[in-house]
């Protein structure tokens, strides 16, 4: 491996690149998937490949393989050149990237059971009886259940002299349970509508316990055919962890991404409200609970590593603290742009895609006080949300709406009757200005999503959420016409 | 036709099936997807990402009486290939056996569209995107606004070889450019043209048409949220379009009681027809599927009724019929899926559909739209990039985005005039050929900040 990347460094650099680095990726997957009761498809993957970046007279380049020979390396890195040098007949701010520490080391993924060791065998049949048992509840039209896992060898070097070796494992299953009645179509997934993703090995399934769960949940989806439609207006909104992180990927975590701020995603994904004078000003993101940190060393988190994608180790960065805007996702060519330095937000999905700032682990801290069934019991009159089920916020992050599975009545302090079709909809800040409780470490949960798409070629991050629920004041809840 | 690349794909997809075969497998479907790519992007007016990439997947579909295990890989050598055949046939060792397993598809009648190629797309450089940018950076600053978007050139080469005889290969390439452009006094415009050839492109005429966009839409004006009748541009009708065949004209989506779709049920107006079409020049060609099934043309809406759904080969098994070329990469649980959506032009010019709104909203197109309620294809998603009050049936002036939760099938049945012209864009996953439409109402549920 060494012969390779230094050969592409030395090419890079031959050729006129400033500053160069190459990161070679093996990934390895397997998923299971399960719908009503039979096995309906089950794969395993593996690619690998290296990319090289380049930085020449101001202007990046690069090029990918997944030739993996020296020879290769020697024309990938030509062709990264090549490429930077025509980026420079467009180039009006040449790139300067801060003086991050070489990098050394090695990372990878605690855990206690290797999933890929794991029998097959027994993996379909774990999440096969969980399906099973959902399927034969009856009422229930169809379901889907998946297991997958993912496992990533990751080489990074660069002409600082750089090296880190990273083994990152991430590992899900959920089941979802799905009622149909005319053109009523109603679902109840759990852990969550992702997938139920986290880093670590299979004790991370295990702990799921999909079997227990998984009668209730069809029973509920059964149950929403015949609920009544939620009812409109404001209301108080207590949001389930499973919908919760969701919220704070959409609303916080994208509009954090300092990339957004400066543009580069401005023709794809869009901008961001949270423009460098906000960060200033003290901007009121939320109310005085919300503390909001990008953790990268978070346990379990799908956004936890030893170092980004271009070297910077692994840390955790204010975000939002005591609801007032502190700080960006960055990288080392944005942040010294508003003074700081890298917060080591760069990832690339696989060899062949170039590092963009993406999210780590975006966590909305616990406080403490009440758990989240203490926030419902201290609630004379709302409505509790649970599950994702449909999600939508413009291009500057600012108007959001969200559709869940389910809404359960609380009044009095106790959850009650079922509703369906649940929407609510808000402008991110003054939906989080309207927070006035947040759950405590009892109710603090690793979430995750495993398909956050940015960037042109398109990228899937693996984004880690740990939130706690919360409850929110003067929500506007029903939307649109059924 | 690039034959030396089709042919390599197809030797490497043969070299696969054989090893799968050497495993003792009922049957074996081996698809090597090759492809050499590049994209230029640009931001602020100038180039800020610049990237390539030599890729090739070998993806092995083995069957053992009625067990099925698929693995794929990245390693194109003997001993990758190999290892890819005793991964597959290991996973179809120990799964269950699908009792409709309706069998590998047998050799269809396929031919190679020859406008699906252009070499000057396979040979499309960094400097000649780069060329591309520079122009519409260049209209932009032409009108005091500022660049931004991507040019993309890519080189396809597709084989599939299975155990019943399927051999077929091709390569194709597609070739977009996109930009928003930016401008004082919060003013945003959209730009966008697909083609196979790259050369087609007029990258100063998209530059142009989107910086004129974002000069028109400043100092845009908050409007109450509410029904109020649409023109939608080409780049918002591909919503639809994408929407439309995700949730409902899969075949699987009908087994599966989630999709909407009742052959002879009307859901559009007698203006509205839509087809799948692989073959269409207008589009960007692809005349095979991941299973090596020639594509067939497959009418969805003919005149507002429900016509036909896409079918893959296990789809069409339990339908026991024969399977349309929609199928994807397995292992697939979405199904098949219409790569190839094609809206019939009407009559009416841009400026007779806008003509018609008496007071109503032009769209420039769609962003972040979801579904809400996938059966009744519900849809939320935002306004962007251009969205204007019309009045008496001229443009009176640019409106602050909306967000709307509307009906696409109420959508469909409230279409009453088609543009006569249309634009070949890039869909979720295939090209889409689609011309503006104006429909007489459009839920709008909430506003935002610019």
């Amino acid at each position: 491996m060494r012969d390779l990347t230094d050969r592409a460094l030395d090419t890079a650099a031959a050729r006129g690149a400033a500053y160069a680095d190459v990161r070679v990726v093996r990934r390895r997957d397997e998923s299971v998937t399960i719908k009503t009761g039979r096995v309906e498809g089950v794969a395993s993957g593996e690619s690998e490949g290296f990319g090289v970046r380049v930085l020449v007279d101001g202007a990046w380049g690069f090029a990918s393989s997944y030739r993996l020979t020296v020879a290769e390396a020697d024309r990938v890195a030509a062709e990264a050149v090549r490429i930077a040098r025509a980026s420079a007949t467009a180039l009006r701010q040449p790139t300067r990237l801060d003086d991050r520490p070489a990098a050394h080391g090695r990372y990878e993924t605690p855990l206690q059971e290797d999933p890929f060791e794991v029998p097959l065998e027994t993996k379909i049949a774990d999440l096969l009886a969980a399906d099973q048992i959902v399927a034969g509840v009856k009422g229930i039209a169809f379901t889907e259940s998946s297991y997958a896992a993912q496992r990533e060898w990751k080489t990074f070097a660069a002409t600082d002299g750089s090296l880190t070796e990273q083994v990152i494992t991430h590992v899900g299953a959920g089941v979802e349970a799905n009622a149909v009645d005319g053109d009523e179509h109603q679902r109840r997934s759990y852990p969550d509508s992702g997938g139920g993703w986290q880093a670590g090995g299979y004790e991370c399934i295990r702990g799921l316990n999909l079997r227990e769960r998984a009668e209730p949940l069809a029973d509920e989806a059964v149950a929403l055919l015949t609920a009544p439609q939620c009812p409109s207006g404001q209301f108080t909104v207590i949001l389930d962890p499973s919908q919760l992180y969701l919220q704070v990927h959409e609303s916080c975590g994208h509009p954090s991404e300092l990339d957004r701020v400066f543009g580069t995603e401005a023709s794809y994904a869009g901008t961001s409200f949270l423009t460098t004078d906000k960060l200033d000003e003290g901007f009121r993101y939320g109310s005085d609970l919300i503390d909001i940190v990008a953790d990268a060393t978070s346990p379990g988190g799908m956004g936890t590593f030893g170092w980004d994608d271009e070297g910077v180790a692994a840390q955790a960065v204010p975000l939002v603290q005591n609801g007032i805007f502190v700080g960006y996702l960055t990288s080392r060519e944005t942040a010294p742009r508003i003074g700081r330095r890298s917060g080591g937000a760069m990832r690339a999905d696989g060899w062949n895609r170039i590092p963009l700032i993406r999210m780590t682990n975006i966590n909305l801290l616990p406080k403490p006080g009440m758990s989240l069934d203490e926030i419902v019991a201290d609630t004379d009159d709302g409505l509790y949300l649970a599950s994702n089920r449909s999600w939508s916020i413009d291009d500057r992050r600012l108007n959001f709406q969200f559709a869940t599975e389910v809404a359960y009545e609380v009044k009095s302090g106790r959850k009650g009757r079922l509703f369906k079709n649940p929407t609510y909809t808000g402008i991110t800040y003054e939906f989080w200005r309207s927070c006035d409780a947040v759950g405590d470490e009892r109710s603090y949960v690793m979430l995750g999503t495993p398909n956050c798409g940015k960037g042109e070629p398109g990228q899937t991050g693996h984004i880690g959420h740990a939130v706690p629920g919360a409850r929110f004041r003067n929500v506007q809840v029903g939307v649109g016409k059924w | 036709m690039n034959d030396d690349r089709a042919g390599d794909a197809l030797a490497l997809a043969e070299a696969a099936l054989a090893e799968a075969l050497r495993e003792g497998v009922t049957e074996a479907e081996a698809l090597v997807m090759a492809e050499d790519s590049a994209l230029t992007r640009f931001a602020n007016s100038e180039i800020h990402q610049n990237v390539a990439e030599s890729n090739s997947v070998v993806n092995l579909r083995v069957v053992i009486g009625k067990r099925v295990g698929v693995a794929s890989t990245g390693r194109t050598d003997p001993e990758g290939l190999r290892r890819l055949a005793e991964n597959a046939a290991a996973i179809a060792g120990v799964v269950e056996e699908l009792e409709d397993w309706g069998g590998l598809p047998a050799p269809s009648e396929t031919s190679p569209v020859a406008a699906g190629y252009s070499a000057s797309t396979a040979g499309a450089s960094p400097e000649f995107r780069a060329d591309a940018v520079r122009a519409v950076i260049a209209a932009a600053d032409a009108a005091g606004v500022t660049a931004y978007g991507s040019f993309a050139t890519g080189l396809e080469s597709t084989a599939v070889a299975n155990s019943k005889g399927v051999r077929v290969a091709g390569t194709r390439t597609t070739s977009q450019l996109i930009t928003v452009s930016m401008g004082p006094a919060g003013g945003t415009g959209y730009a966008e043209e697909a083609a196979v050839d790259a050369s087609t492109i007029d990258a100063a005429d998209i530059g142009r048409e989107a910086a004129d966009k974002a000069r028109a839409t400043a100092n845009a004006v908050a409007i109450e949220p509410g029904d109020y009748p649409v023109v939608l541009e080409e780049y918002a009708v591909v919503d639809l379009l994408d929407m439309l065949g995700y949730l409902g004209f899969s075949a699987l989506a009908v087994q599966e009681e989630r999709s909407f779709v009742e052959p002879g049920k009307r859901i559009g107006s007698e203006v509205v027809t839509i087809r799948d079409d692989g073959r269409d020049p207008a589009g960007l060609p692809l005349w095979f599927d991941y299973e090596g099934v020639a594509k067939q043309r497959v009418e969805l809406i003919e005149r507002g009724v429900c016509c036909g759904v896409v079918h893959d080969a296990q789809t069409a098994a339990r339908a026991g019929v024969t399977s349309t070329g929609h199928g994807l990469p397995a292992p697939n649980p979405y199904g098949p899926f219409p790569l190839n959506m094609i809206m019939e032009p009407g009559t009416s010019t841009r400026d007779e559909l806008i003509g018609g709104l008496d007071r109503g909203l032009l769209v420039t197109r769609f962003h972040y739209t979801n579904p809400v309620h996938p059966k009744l294809a519900l849809v939320t998603g935002m306004t962007r990039d251009g969205t204007f009050l019309v009045e008496g049936g001229r443009v009176i002036g640019p409106v602050k985005n909306l967000r709307y939760t509307q009906s696409y099938l109420a959508a469909l049945a409230g279409t009453t005039a088609v543009g006569r012209e249309r634009r070949t864009l890039r869909g979720f996953l295939g090209g889409v050929v689609v011309p503006a439409v104006r429909i007489d109402n459009w839920t709008f549920t909430g506003g935002t900040e610019h």
